[in-house]
């Protein structure tokens, strides 16, 4: 029989496509802004989402999405304060947000399988409705982060500047937020909630390896993604593994055959970056005034001189005059 | 009308005051250089006049528009005080000037002949064409600064303000900087630069604007004693710690110390 030509095995490898494509474009504004961990945290606080969906018998997708979202707003203000007690703050949340998940599922009378599906993916699982709306959400997520590129590549690059450029910093920077727990959720059901940030991060850290530019990076880094999370769902439709962790290996898999090669790269850009030769300052732009009269002495620390600390050099006082060494004579300062 | 307009400005920052009561006027076509010792509170006033400080009392108007509705930021070019221009992920020059000119373009229109010319002029204006499309993290940190400048020119504004532009940079940009104030005073372009030391510049300077412990001191002619001690440049920091040393940023390289970053 060829498994690939079964419905769910179809199912899944259109998930893991759309999935694939849009975890690394939301993934590469995170690692521009240094929250590489930032999809770890909101894929914590969505467990509760999953669980409270149990709990009411609505969606988990659905239940999720609305928390993940919550969870990231959050997350954004206390970012935006940028007090040192906002990272204890981010760990409340986080581990709040994992232990209320498991509690809710306990009394929502689910067995710990279930949550595992979640938390681990279980891409096979996927139904056509949930496939609908990871795929509408994915393309949602991939058009936003590609379309407004110009504008979310300021705002993560240099806040302050884009202020100047009038741009709505707050408002960008919160709809970074929610792209990254809409795609959290679309992730949640292919590599689940505890590996979600590494198919966000990780294919971005191999696209770095080799572009010069932000734009490349961002799509290289679509095109890896969409590379790992399909061919790890391939790897497990024919071996006996987890889709999830398969696709998250192998996203790191790439990354550490692509580093070596990154780092080559960048020595022959380096050496083959021109030297540019700048101007001696002491030669060109200072009208120095070199003291033309004989001095009995070499000035140092026992000349009886007095010497005075002049910046990165040493002045003595010298007949109501101050000198400084400068090569072979001395200088008027 | 005046280009910027502040009055009784006073900013608090963790329940210190930063500025106390500054008036400021600047007119279209000023030249006028914000100078006075690390935490006079230079920094702070230029920053507060684009809105980038909340303001304890005081008023400030941009173009005769009060900062809270003004909106036409296109006429505005601003070049922050930062240590380089690099960020999480690489970007090339060309990309880092491109953003500058975010204020005259739409969400979603791609950038049209006119935006890529401005853009093209900017990196010319600071002699960095040649390297458009390389990592902005393999440049120096006077090229860097060079790319900040160039992104506050790309969108041609009538207003530039430049926070620092002269600290810790080679001589080469001190004197494109100097060079290219020059010709934008020429053209009529108002210019606020805030600087610890005036370097190359000082010969275009017109007007100070001194400002000691959050007050202004000073607001006229450069004073002759202060142009007097800076007329030797014995310390330019030439060959400050980030010149030519590339920051790679990858997870596992090793920063310049040697250190895992």
């Amino acid at each position: 029989m060829n498994l690939l030509a079964v419905d769910f095995v179809q199912r899944a490898l259109l998930a893991a496509l759309v999935t694939g494509l849009a975890a690394p474009a939301v993934g590469t504004y995170l690692v521009q802004r240094r929250q590489a961990l930032m999809g770890d945290g909101i894929g914590h606080v969505a467990v509760t989402g999953v669980a409270v969906g149990l709990l009411t018998g609505t969606s988990p997708t659905l239940t999720a999405v609305v928390v993940a979202i919550l969870a990231a707003i959050t997350i954004e203000l206390i970012r935006e304060k940028g007090n040192t007690s906002g990272d204890v703050a981010l760990a409340l949340l986080f581990y709040g947000g994992i232990a209320g998940g498991v509690l809710i599922t306990g009394l929502a009378g689910q067995s710990a399988t279930t949550l595992n599906r979640y938390l681990f993916g279980s891409i096979t699982t996927v139904d056509a409705t949930d496939l609908w709306v990871t795929t509408v959400l994915a393309v949602v997520v991939i058009a936003v982060s590609v379309g407004l590129l110009p504008q979310l590549f300021a705002v993560t690059q240099d806040p302050e500047f884009a202020r100047v450029a009038g741009l709505r910093v707050r408002g960008y920077n919160l709809l970074v937020s929610v792209l990254a727990a809409v795609s959290v959720t679309v992730a949640m059901r292919t590599v689940g909630l505890l590996l979600v940030s590494a198919l966000m991060v990780v294919p971005v850290a191999t696209a770095q390896q080799f572009a010069r530019t932000f734009r490349a990076t961002l799509v290289l880094a679509m095109g890896l993604g969409m590379v790992a999370s399909v061919g790890g769902l391939l790897i497990s439709v024919e071996a006996p593994v987890a889709p999830g962790a398969t696709i998250v290996l192998l996203a790191i898999l790439g990354f550490g055959l692509s580093f070596p090669i990154g780092v080559v790269l960048r020595r022959r850009r380096v050496a083959a970056a021109p030297i540019v030769v700048e101007d001696d300052p002491f030669e060109v732009d200072d009208p120095h005034t070199a003291v033309p009269e004989e001095h009995g002495h070499q000035h140092g620390p026992d000349c009886g001189h007095l010497a005075v600390r002049h910046g990165d050099h040493v002045d003595y006082v010298h007949d109501g005059h101050r000198h400084a060494v400068h090569g072979g004579h001395y200088d008027e300062h | 009308m005046n280009v910027l307009e502040a009055r009784g400005l006073t900013v608090e920052l963790g329940g210190r005051a930063i500025l106390r009561g500054v008036d400021l006027d600047v007119a279209a076509g000023d030249m006028v250089a914000v100078l006075g010792a690390n935490g006079s509170g230079k920094s702070t006033l230029v920053r507060a006049l684009l809105g980038l400080v909340p303001l304890r009392r005081g008023t400030t108007a941009l173009f005769g528009e009060p900062l809270a509705s003004f909106s036409a930021w296109h006429r505005v070019g601003f070049v922050p005080q930062r240590p380089s221009a690099t960020s999480g992920v690489p970007a090339s020059v060309r990309e880092v000037v491109a953003s500058g000119r975010l204020a005259r373009r739409r969400p979603l229109v791609p950038m049209r002949r006119g935006d890529k010319e401005a853009v093209g002029a900017a990196l010319d204006a600071v002699g960095l064409t040649d390297r458009a499309d390389d990592r902005v993290s393999l440049l120096s940190g006077g090229q860097q600064q060079r790319v900040l400048i160039a992104r506050a020119l790309a969108v041609e504004p009538e207003l530039l303000v430049l926070d620092e532009p002269t600290a810790g940079v080679d001589l080469a940009t001190q004197r494109t900087l100097a060079e290219l104030v020059g010709n934008l005073v020429g053209r009529g372009t108002t210019i606020v630069l805030v600087a610890h030391e005036l370097g190359a510049l000082e010969p275009l300077i017109a007007r100070t604007v001194v400002m000691r412990q959050g007050r202004k001191v000073y607001d006229g002619a450069p004073l002759p004693t202060f142009a007097d001690l800076h007329t030797h440049t014995h310390h330019l920091p030439t060959t400050g710690p980030q010149d030519h040393r590339p920051d790679l940023g990858t997870p596992l390289d090793r920063a310049a110390g040697g250190e895992l970053r």
